[in-house]
């Protein structure tokens, strides 16, 4: 065992912090770090600098654009990415659908989609959930029906987030209601300008339509837009699962915001001429979130360290995901307590770009109660904490 | 011993349920909301036609009693239904205030006018780095001759918007914590030198940051004997914690029923999603808990209506917030996470409890300090 990195390790984090530091564009920097919303152009322009590196992919295979690092490399960028308040790339494109095609599509589907997915040129969305299935995915009902060479999609998609943003969606849709549910489902790449899409956008409780219901009514697809074979598109969803999981636990993204959240208890006075770090009621709960990130890195760390010996990661990877949202509700509910009084206005406006109105006093706190409700769905999206414990008892633990 | 309400306390509670269910529905709340105000001045009137506004104040004032069991019984229905009319920043908090503190002519001009629904008033007491402690006090009130001069920054002002009279508490003498010295100055909410930052709160009360500047109020404005003001304005915020403790009852009620019946509904993997254990559980555990929140609140109004001294009584409303706010963490966040994606839609009420109660876990002192305060009572 050994947990210190390599001296050509450390001169690559180096690399890295140089690189964010040259190449973050600083106004994106300031938006970051002063909470002010980030728009579609954001993402873009910094993905395309990523690309531009030749950073922007570094879990794809080599062949595809892929950085080719070791798996230590991978999380010193991941890091120090999050550290510095980089945004990783939007996960749809990268993350989700990139596996998918160069895993199970053919070569001209790599050839017309992979390119554009890393240099941010198209943006991607995901249809999956259904108003009637959430944790049970499987049951899902949108269907598509062959009729020459096209799909004819119908039904109901939801949760799409960003949908309001994307070029094309990638579904999951039912193409033979025969057989057993898992057996029937197939993966379609869609044109979101098909005729007969429509995106009504659902706002969510801190008042932002961050997500939205996707509406397929007869919208003719191109059969060349199926992924692999028709009815196996349960098993290609499930690998597309895996990836997703890749920082999955946001363990940079927590330690961000626990330093942050230690300089702001530090410097929020308590009321009485002492500062709420000196609360040891406060100071005790910073300091157990702080203990339960630090062990949820090891976690994570060590089934990296299982594949860069040649593992696969195992189901365990559940436990990132349930530890890992909870870390960060927790860390959102301690930001509230920092805000008190400040965490109650509600004033949107103030967090976006160009806000020259006045600001409530301490305008920045004013976010933390509208961030801890919109967080509430980190428990609830990507397979529930629910389902995420029912697959360690049925997988891991054999009951 | 009794924990039957008597008659008029169901009476009382009979009127404030029909209310809420008859009139007070999801979408005509959402309606009142969205309003220019925040809030219904019909709504408003047809609680002072029914009687409401007069409940918390005495009976020698002209109130329905003043108990703080009666405050109870209207606020946990109001909760059940979200209600956003100001009962508390200008009926609580005020009144308490001017209930305490206020000479007969003051009493006189203000509390009737309440009672009736044709005064709105707010009580500009939290600062920016005040946190919970009302004594840290650093607005200034400076004599000078038969007026008084204000200066300061209150934020948080509940009702802020809608008041017309705004009771300021500020420091007519002593250091920024000290107990003796702060003075509550009724102040017309137009006054010169008055200026609001005004803004919606994430539960959809309306709220405002209000700026002092040289404001001059003449010296029988004066709420009370000059720095004697912090016992009073402690009391009317126990109060008001303990009303919103009551409404936090109701919500949670609300939102357990909610949860229950939709976990009957909802279906995956072919069966009610209410057929899992571990869902069951996860909702006998919510039931407890409300029970619990429920009790302790029934406890410290109990306790604030008998002979019990100034520090029990206090003691009594610290435990229940801290108790309280530990059941809204678990019964809103579960409530939510068994409702799954819905519940963080604009769309659904689940949400809207979610909010509310939440704000009240850190109004007027989050759990933290109210287990705090208690340990030290």
């Amino acid at each position: 065992m050994n947990a210190d990195f390599t001296a050509e390790e450390l001169e690559f984090q180096k690399e890295v912090r140089q690189f964010l530091e040259a190449e973050f564009p600083k106004d994106i920097k300031h938006k970051v770090d002063n909470g002010i919303r980030l728009e579609k152009d954001d993402y873009v322009r910094w993905q395309k600098i990523l690309y531009k590196k030749g950073w922007v992919a570094p879990n794809w295979p080599v062949e595809y654009g892929g950085t080719g690092w070791n798996p230590t490399q991978k999380y010193i960028f991941a890091m120090e990415m999050g550290l510095y308040g980089a945004m990783e790339p939007v996960a749809f494109g990268m993350k989700m659908v990139a596996p998918v095609i160069y895993s199970f599509g053919n070569e001209e589907q790599k050839k017309r989609f992979l390119p554009d997915i890393l240099a941010s040129n198209v943006w991607w969305c995901q249809g999956y959930s259904e108003p009637n299935a959430g944790s049970d995915l499987a049951s899902l009902k949108t269907t598509a029906v062959r009729d020459g060479d096209h799909y004819v999609v119908n039904g109901t998609k939801t949760w799409t987030t960003l949908g309001q943003h994307a070029d094309w969606i990638f579904c999951l849709v039912r193409t033979d209601s025969t057989v057993k549910k898992q057996e029937g489902i197939s993966f379609l790449l869609i044109d979101m300008k098909t005729p007969g899409i429509k995106v009504s956008p659902i706002v969510l409780l801190d008042g932002e339509p961050e997500v939205n219901e996707v509406h397929f009514d007869n919208v003719r697809v191109p059969a060349e837009n199926l992924i692999g074979e028709e009815n196996k598109g349960w098993t290609y969803a499930k690998v597309l699962l895996t990836h997703e999981r890749t920082n999955i636990a946001q363990v940079p993204n927590s330690k961000l915001k626990l330093r942050k959240l230690h300089h702001l208890a530090a410097n929020t006075p308590d009321g009485n001429g002492g500062t709420l770090l000196d609360d040891p009621m406060f100071a005790r709960k910073l300091a157990e979130v702080d203990i339960q990130v630090l062990a949820l890195e090891y976690a994570e760390l060590r089934p990296l360290a299982a594949v860069s010996v040649g593992k696969a990661p195992g189901p365990e990877s559940s436990i990132l995901k349930i530890v890992g949202t909870e870390a960060t509700q927790f860390i959102d509910e301690l930001y509230m307590e920092v805000a008190a009084y400040h965490c109650m206005p509600h004033v949107p406006e103030q967090f976006t770009e160009g806000f020259e109105g006045e600001r409530v006093a301490k305008g920045t706190l004013a976010s933390s109660a509208n961030v801890y409700f919109n967080n509430r769905k980190k428990s609830i999206y990507g397979g529930s904490n629910e389902v995420q414990k029912n697959i360690i008892s049925k997988a891991v633990l054999g009951l | 011993m009794d924990f039957s309400y008597s008659d008029e306390q169901q009476m009382l509670q009979d009127s404030v349920q029909k209310f809420v269910m008859s009139q007070y529905d999801f979408d005509t709340r959402r309606k009142y909301l969205e309003s220019e105000k925040g809030f219904s001045d019909e709504a408003w009137n047809l609680f002072a036609e029914l009687g409401w506004l007069t409940v918390p104040f005495k009976e020698e004032d002209g109130g329905f009693g003043g108990s703080a069991v009666d405050l109870m019984v209207v606020m946990e229905e109001f909760g059940k239904g979200m209600v956003v009319e100001p009962f508390i920043p200008t009926g609580v908090i005020s009144g308490g205030l001017i209930t305490d503190l206020g000479s007969a002519e003051q009493k006189e001009a203000l509390i009737g006018a309440i009672m009736e629904g044709s005064l709105q008033l707010a009580t500009a007491y939290a600062e920016a780095d005040s946190r919970y402690n009302l004594a840290a006090v650093g607005t200034t009130a400076t004599k000078s001759g038969d007026e008084y001069v204000l200066n300061g920054t209150k934020i948080q002002v509940l009702n802020g918007p809608a008041a017309d009279k705004l009771l300021v508490v500020a420091r007519t003498s002593g250091g920024q914590f000290d107990r003796d010295g702060i003075s509550v100055f009724i102040v017309d909410a137009t006054a010169t030198g008055i200026s609001k930052r005004e803004y919606t709160n994430v539960d959809g009360h309306r709220a405002a940051e209000i700026h002092l500047k040289d404001v001059k109020v003449a010296a029988s404005e004066l709420l009370g004997a000059e720095g004697a003001a912090l016992p009073a304005l402690e009391a009317a915020i126990d109060r008001a914690t303990l009303a919103v403790g009551a409404e936090a009852v109701g919500a949670m009620d609300s939102l357990l029923k909610k949860t229950v019946e939709y976990a009957k509904t909802r279906k995956q993997f072919g069966v009610a999603i209410g057929t899992f254990q571990a869902l069951q559980h996860r909702m006998s555990e919510m039931f407890i808990e409300c029970q619990l929140a429920r009790s302790i609140v029934i406890m410290a109004a109990m306790k604030l209506d008998s002979s019990a001294s100034v520090q029990e009584k206090a003691k009594a409303v610290s435990a229940a917030k801290s108790r309280v706010g530990r059941a809204i963490r678990k019964v809103g966040q579960e409530a939510v996470q068994i409702h799954g994606g819905i519940a963080v839609t604009d769309e659904l009420d689940v949400g809207h409890y979610f909010k509310r109660v939440t704000t009240i876990e850190h109004l007027f002192g989050n759990t933290d300090f109210h287990t705090l305060r208690y340990a030290r009572l």
